[in-house]
């Protein structure tokens, strides 16, 4: 009884690691970082040029 | 009833015995030239680095601004048109059960009128009576047969236009209450995007045609570039969208994987058909003529256009997680890893993908209002938009060609050939990494585009730019290396490759994703926001220039 | 709607909120907009019509100057300018022909000038030095010979 319980549940994390996006979440992450990175080493140029 | 029964037919027939022949011959016709064109915008290209770089002296009778005008117009107009219309007409007749006779006949039609616009529009260039770059600023006046030529690609590319209208109400007519397929709706968006955003350009266009003709005497150059501009910046994305298209439904179907959301890529789609046109604007953020106020508007409007992108940005990435973790991939990021990076299929277009973020984000960075005086017409935009169209575009559909060359000519890509394509983009990276990158940080130094090379008699700052030239010189040598293997592969593929059958292929949903809502088919009411944004966006500045416009200017012939 | 992707939505939207937060602020509360003269003039008679026809610097201030300035293919009129250290400089500027692009190479002076219409951008400059000013749109074969100097003393 309990085995099963313990199986299903493992099987669930399974599931949920395959479902899991926790990945694309950190991609995204470094895609603003980018966005954020050139804009703001553009924006010191022209502040350093004024 | 009867004709729905016949269309259902014809679709079984389609998924059946594959390809339609009279479509795929069709196709064929407008990839071989899209290909020709490349491999001579690519030489151009070559010769312009070298030259740029101070490695190579043009003969007298070839002239810099020559070779840019022609590099200009045979890459970022003719090669992606023909590219586009092959790979999407392909998709159509795939996906909506073939092309109506009609349609195929509208294309062809299409095609012979591009072909004339190009012959009348090389012609000219060749004769140097038309150094007027892709951009055809007036007053620089180029001669009255370059813009007829213009006019015939545009009337070719509208044939197309309205061959997909035709194709695809047919198609819904037949299916009623059904929603269309993914592929067709993205190339349907491409085509209503085209249309609607080259009505500003042939506007321009035949006005010029009179003016430089000397039926009439002066143009108001700022209503020119203005409606140049709503048309430039368009065109691009419409390249960007069908670079999308292939993201959104091919590769997930490459991958093993499944369709993200088919509901979030039609929104894409959508959104970023009403929001484009105004986009223009932000190539105009330090002319003068047109008020600050108003410019900002254009700020708001052009970083809006980023939001579509963001949205793709999350899909593509889910996509590929999930797809990496079903094969196994585990914890935070193993699913990268076993993402089939050997096969060009995937390789090219992810490629293309990686290099959109940088090519995004210095997107923002060129609309930023007061920061555009930091990089305008400098350098930077060349690297800018060698990344964007010349790899997030460009790559996409080099990786689209390794299956659908051989789906049209029933053959097969062989281990070989993927290999080659491999290699190619490899070298296509490389070759840009080199040159945009040096592009872009001596654009930031203050290199100008455009510009034949100088050193503007040996003052310090233009010599500090002479190292990041040599680079790019580099890199523009390994770009047309990799055009030479892709143009290679492509003829190959098409005439010489074993025969076999070749799956196009179109990705799924996932199984418990929730049916699309046949609202998203609306295109009538698209197209109304569409127009109601380029009313906001453009009427009162439009207006503000022919009211308050100084005289206007004659011809000029500079070169 | 995943929930990660509503946070990352929510979170790259705000990010380009605060860009757009950054250079409005500097645009309409500190006046440092991109040039936007609204100014226009017949471009066949720049000649004749005032600034124009007095091409030059003129001190306007305690180390403050207006450069009068038309551009033409191949040249700028007035060329190879002298300031001191620390001027602030005005230039007012029109094209006599075709669209032309001002640039001082490493400052944020780019404007583009063209027929028919009046420019105007200003630059204090503080660094002493042999400034490059080039035209960075192209206006013909000679294009790439159209620059010239203005000296920080």
């Amino acid at each position: 009884m309990n085995t099963t319980k313990a199986n299903i549940s493992k099987q669930q994390e399974g599931a949920d690691d395959v479902k899991s996006l926790k990945g694309t979440l950190v991609s995204t992450g470094i895609v603003g970082a980018v966005i954020v990175i050139m804009w703001v080493a553009v924006f010191w140029l022209y502040m350093t040029r004024l | 009833m009867e004709q729905a029964i016949q269309s259902t037919l014809r679709e079984k027939a389609n998924r059946a015995l594959g390809v339609n022949l009279k479509d795929a011959k069709l196709s064929k016709a407008y990839l071989s030239v899209s290909f020709i064109t490349l491999l001579v915008g690519g030489i151009l290209g070559l010769l312009q680095g070298l030259e740029r770089s101070g490695l190579l002296e043009l003969p007298a009778w070839l002239n810099y601004y020559q070779v840019l005008t022609a590099h200009g117009i045979l890459l970022i107009l003719i090669f992606t048109s023909t590219f586009t219309i092959g790979y999407l007409y392909a998709g159509v007749s795939h996906t909506l059960g073939g092309l109506l006779p009609k349609v195929r006949k509208m294309a062809w039609t299409g095609f012979v009128l591009m072909l004339i616009g190009v012959a009348l529009v090389v012609i000219t260039i060749v004769a140097n009576e038309a150094s007027v770059l892709y951009t055809f600023y007036p007053p620089l006046a180029a001669s009255p047969v370059f813009y007829i030529g213009l006019v015939f690609v545009v009337l070719g590319i509208w044939s197309c236009c309205f061959g997909v209208f035709i194709n695809y109400n047919h198609w819904r007519k037949n299916h009623r209450g059904e929603v269309t397929p993914l592929l067709a709706f993205f190339a349907m968006g491409v085509f209503v995007l085209w249309f609607f955003g080259s009505l500003g350009v042939t506007t321009e266009v035949l006005t010029l045609i009179p003016w430089s003709l000397g039926w009439k005497e002066t143009i108001n150059v700022m209503v020119s570039r203005t409606l140049f501009w709503s048309f430039g910046h368009t065109l691009v994305n419409i390249w960007y969208i069908v670079a999308t298209s292939a993201w959104y439904v091919v590769v997930p179907k490459i991958i093993g994987g499944r369709v993200f959301s088919d509901k979030l890529a039609r929104l894409v789609v959508v959104l970023l058909v009403i929001l484009n046109i105004p986009g223009g604007f932000h190539h105009q953020i330090i002319d003068p003529g047109i008020s600050e106020s108003v410019k900002f508007l254009h700020v708001f409007m052009s970083i809006s256009i980023a939001f579509p992108s963001l949205m793709t940005a999350f899909a593509m990435f889910a996509v590929f997680e999930r797809a990496g973790r079903k094969l196994g991939g585990k914890g935070l990021l193993g699913w990268f890893k076993k993402l089939p990076w050997g096969d060009v299929r995937f390789l090219a277009p992810m490629v293309a993908m990686i290099a959109f973020i940088p090519a995004g984000a210095g997107g923002i960075v060129n609309t930023s209002n007061q920061m555009n005086q930091v990089i305008h017409n400098t350098l930077w935009v060349v690297g800018h938009f060698h990344l964007t169209v010349g790899t997030s575009v460009v790559l996409t559909f080099f990786g689209i060609c390794y299956w659908l060359i051989p789906y049209l000519a029933k053959r097969k890509l062989t281990p070989q050939m993927n290999k080659l394509g491999v290699i190619q983009t490899i070298i296509w990276t490389v070759g840009m990494i080199l040159m945009s990158g040096s592009q872009h940080l001596v654009g930031l130094l203050g290199d100008p585009r455009r510009t034949a090379f100088t050193t503007y008699g040996d003052h310090n700052t233009a010599l500090s730019w002479v190292p990041y030239e040599y680079v790019m010189g580099i890199g523009a040598t390994l770009l047309l290396i990799g055009v030479i293997i892709q143009v290679y592969a492509v003829f190959n593929m098409m005439f010489f490759a074993p025969k076999g059958e070749t799956e196009f292929p179109i990705g799924e949903p996932e199984d418990d994703a929730l049916p699309t809502p046949i609202w998203m088919e609306r295109w009538g009411l698209w197209i109304v926001l569409m127009l109601m944004v380029v009313a906001m966006a453009y009427v009162v500045p439009v207006v503000d220039f022919i009211v308050n416009a100084p005289p206007g200017s004659p011809p000029i012939k500079t070169w | 709607m995943h929930k990660f992707e509503e946070i990352w939505l929510t979170l790259s939207a705000g990010i380009l909120i605060i860009f757009m937060v950054v250079v409005g602020y500097q645009t309409f509360a500190l006046g440092m907009g991109p040039p936007s003269e609204k100014e226009t003039i017949d471009p066949q008679k720049v000649d004749q019509i005032a600034p124009f026809n007095d091409p030059g610097v003129k001190k306007i201030g305690e180390n403050e100057y207006e450069v009068v300035m038309t551009l033409q293919a191949f040249g700028f009129n007035p060329g190879n300018i002298e300031v001191p250290a620390g001027a602030k400089v005005n230039f007012t500027m029109t094209s006599k022909d075709v669209t032309h692009g001002f640039q001082i190479a490493e400052t944020n002076v780019n404007a583009m000038v063209m027929p028919g219409h009046i420019q105007k951008i200003s630059h204090t400059f503080d660094k002493p030095g042999n400034y490059l000013i080039l035209c960075n749109e192209y206006c013909g074969t000679g294009h790439q010979m159209m620059s010239t100097t203005i000296t920080v003393k």
